[in-house]
């Protein structure tokens, strides 16, 4: 039996998609995750300051002489400063190189496009662009986003952290009715 | 390298140089994309299916992850091996981050993703990721152009490094143990909520989960016990340093020093510590000076006040001879504060210097940090020597040693 499978040319399908992990287990990797982080650079985890400074530093290649006026944007590129020079920037360049690693090897790369199943890809498209841009209002409102501020926040117990953590599922809850068909 | 270093967080960049702290910081962020990735962060449904009630997989990966690094950290801090003070805390702005907060929650369930989720969608396939980006930057963008109309509101509600346990007045292990406690009451209602609109048997969880919520507390309950350093030990990590600055007579400043500075023209602020007992202080003090009691954890309270955003300032202790003033110097130097010095010789050799007018000689002689002086009346600050003419200064010959530079926190971090 043995030897008869062994001699049987092996199957070339893709490699089979693995079950996401338990989220308490995940949970606990992305804890040690963020532990070491902090442990080891005194600074934790976060994204959307990285964002942030991908697009001061494009702005500032259109229109250098803006940024400089602006205050808000002069503080990452004003004059000769590199917006793209922080570790959050490194940070934030290894987080899709981890996610196609991981999906990859579970089986997890496919293209495809998340959404409910009572409406269509462009709508979806749409209004993941609109969520997005309201995303990404907010987390500069907020100064972090669901990485920088509630998860590395929340653990070093800031209170701001906390405060704003609630405030972000509330948000998503008093809106999860009205866009209830976007996902159900 | 790192080696060097008794205590964590480590200075990366100043350490490994630039280019290979970035390298370490790639490889933070591709285990961060795993571990996301892992826990199915990569596909919006299941985000999105939170605010449903159905599968509240981000309630409890969040919140584990939140427990888990929580724990670890103020366990190695309890244990002295990492210096919770060296940790970046995102400041808060407590309106600005609700608000922030509320418009968030509003884009994650309409967009499906956060942004660190989309970075990482993005990479395994997904097609509305990359919408969701191009949506993020479009964000950012309108963001920057419009905050200056608004700034005063963004920038209100500045409270700084401001902590749970801070808040809450009590135990950082309390807080720790309160926040397990209200995580694994979370985690039951997720069960509850998946179980009543997601279909999910609670039954056919994982037991272990049941162990995994004991080990927390009991967790927990180590780092109640083991408490967080207190001075002594935030001092062992500079020892050498401190040691040294004392032995060679870095801090100890001539009075004529301290005279000049008194008077002088100067861009930082003086604060004058007076440790002696309040009776000889009431006897006899420097002008300007404040009686602090000796005891540690009075200093330690000090050394709080001191750290406050301020304006440069320099910190003179001062007892009878150095003894006290050197203990309590310990224990500033511990707390973090900067620019702390000790008056030479102290209030005796302050006296022998300039009070030649009004003491007597002792009465009794001197021990360890005791007055050499004994003064008739309780006068305080009312004598000459308390504020002796700034023109004595010439008569001395002495090495300035104040130097202060601007106290400086943990730089940006977090979302920065």
């Amino acid at each position: 039996m043995t030897t008869e499978a062994a001699r049987a040319p092996a199957p070339k399908k893709q490699r089979a998609e693995k079950p996401w992990l338990n989220p308490y287990v995940g949970g606990v990797l992305l804890g040690l995750v963020l532990f070491g982080a902090f442990f080891i650079t005194g600074n934790g985890l976060g994204a959307s300051g990285g964002f942030q400074r991908i697009w001061v530093w494009i702005e500032d290649l259109i229109a250098p002489a803006h940024v400089d006026r602006v205050g808000y944007l002069a503080r990452y590129a004003g004059g000769d400063k590199n917006p793209l020079d922080l570790w959050i920037v490194p940070l934030l360049i290894g987080v899709p190189i981890g996610g196609f690693l991981s999906s990859w090897f579970s089986g997890r790369f496919i293209v495809r496009t998340g959404k409910g199943p009572n409406i269509s890809v462009k709508t979806r498209w749409l209004f993941a662009f609109i969520g997005g841009t309201i995303m990404g209002f907010g987390a500069r409102f907020a100064r972090g986003c669901t990485s920088g501020q509630a998860l590395s926040g929340g653990a070093v117990l800031s209170v701001g952290s906390w405060a704003f953590m609630f405030a972000m599922f509330a948000g998503g809850y008093a809106a999860a009715w009205f866009v209830r068909k976007l996902w159900n | 390298m790192l080696l060097t270093f008794a205590v964590a967080p480590f200075p990366v960049e100043a350490e490994l140089g630039k280019w290979l702290a970035y390298g370490l910081y790639l490889i933070i962020g591709i285990l961060f994309g795993a571990a996301l990735e892992q826990s199915g962060f990569a596909y919006s449904p299941n985000l999105a299916a939170q605010f449903y009630l159905k599968d509240m997989r981000v309630l409890k990966v969040m919140f584990t992850a939140i427990i888990t690094a929580m724990t670890l950290i103020f366990l190695t801090s309890g244990m002295g091996l990492l210096d919770y003070r060296n940790v970046f805390v995102d400041p808060t702005y407590l309106w600005p981050g609700i608000v922030g907060g509320i418009i968030m929650g509003v884009g994650f369930v309409i967009g499906g993703f956060c942004p660190g989720t989309s970075a990482t969608a993005a990479a395994t396939g997904s097609i509305d990721a990359l919408f969701y980006l191009g949506g993020i930057m479009t964000g950012i963008f309108a963001f920057g152009e419009t905050v200056d109309s608004f700034a005063e509101f963004w920038y209100g509600w500045s409270m700084g490094r401001f902590t749970l346990p801070e808040w809450l007045g009590i135990s950082t292990g309390a807080t720790v143990l309160l926040v397990i406690v209200v995580a694994l009451i979370f985690f039951w209602a997720a069960e509850w909520f998946e179980e009543k609109f997601g279909g999910v048997d609670r039954k056919t969880l994982p037991k272990w989960r049941i162990a995994g919520a004991g080990g927390f507390l009991a967790l927990a309950f180590v780092v109640l016990v083991i408490g967080q350093p207190g001075w002594q030990t935030h001092y062992q990590w500079i020892a050498n340093d401190a040691d040294a600055q004392l032995t060679n007579r870095e801090v100890q400043i001539h009075p004529a020093e301290l005279l000049e500075i008194m008077h002088k023209d100067k861009v930082f602020k003086l604060v004058m510590l007076d440790v002696r007992p309040e009776a000889e202080y009431n006897l006899f003090h420097i002008k300007w000076a404040r009686h602090v009691d000796d005891d540690p954890a009075k200093l330690v309270e000090v050394a709080a006040e001191l750290n406050e955003p301020a304006d440069p300032t320099a910190v003179v202790v001062m007892s009878n001879g150095e003894g006290r003033a050197t203990e309590a110097w310990k224990v500033l130097v511990a707390e973090d504060v900067p620019n702390v010095y000790i008056l030479e010789g102290g209030i005796n050799n302050w006296l022998t210097l300039f009070g030649e007018r009004e003491v007597e000689e002792a009465k009794f002689v001197a021990g360890e940090d005791q007055p050499r002086f004994v003064f008739a009346k309780a006068l305080g600050d009312r004598y000459t020597a308390s504020n002796p003419n700034r023109e004595l200064v010439e008569e001395f010959e002495f090495t300035p040693k104040v130097k202060v530079a601007a106290s400086s926190g943990p730089e940006a971090g977090g979302c920065g």
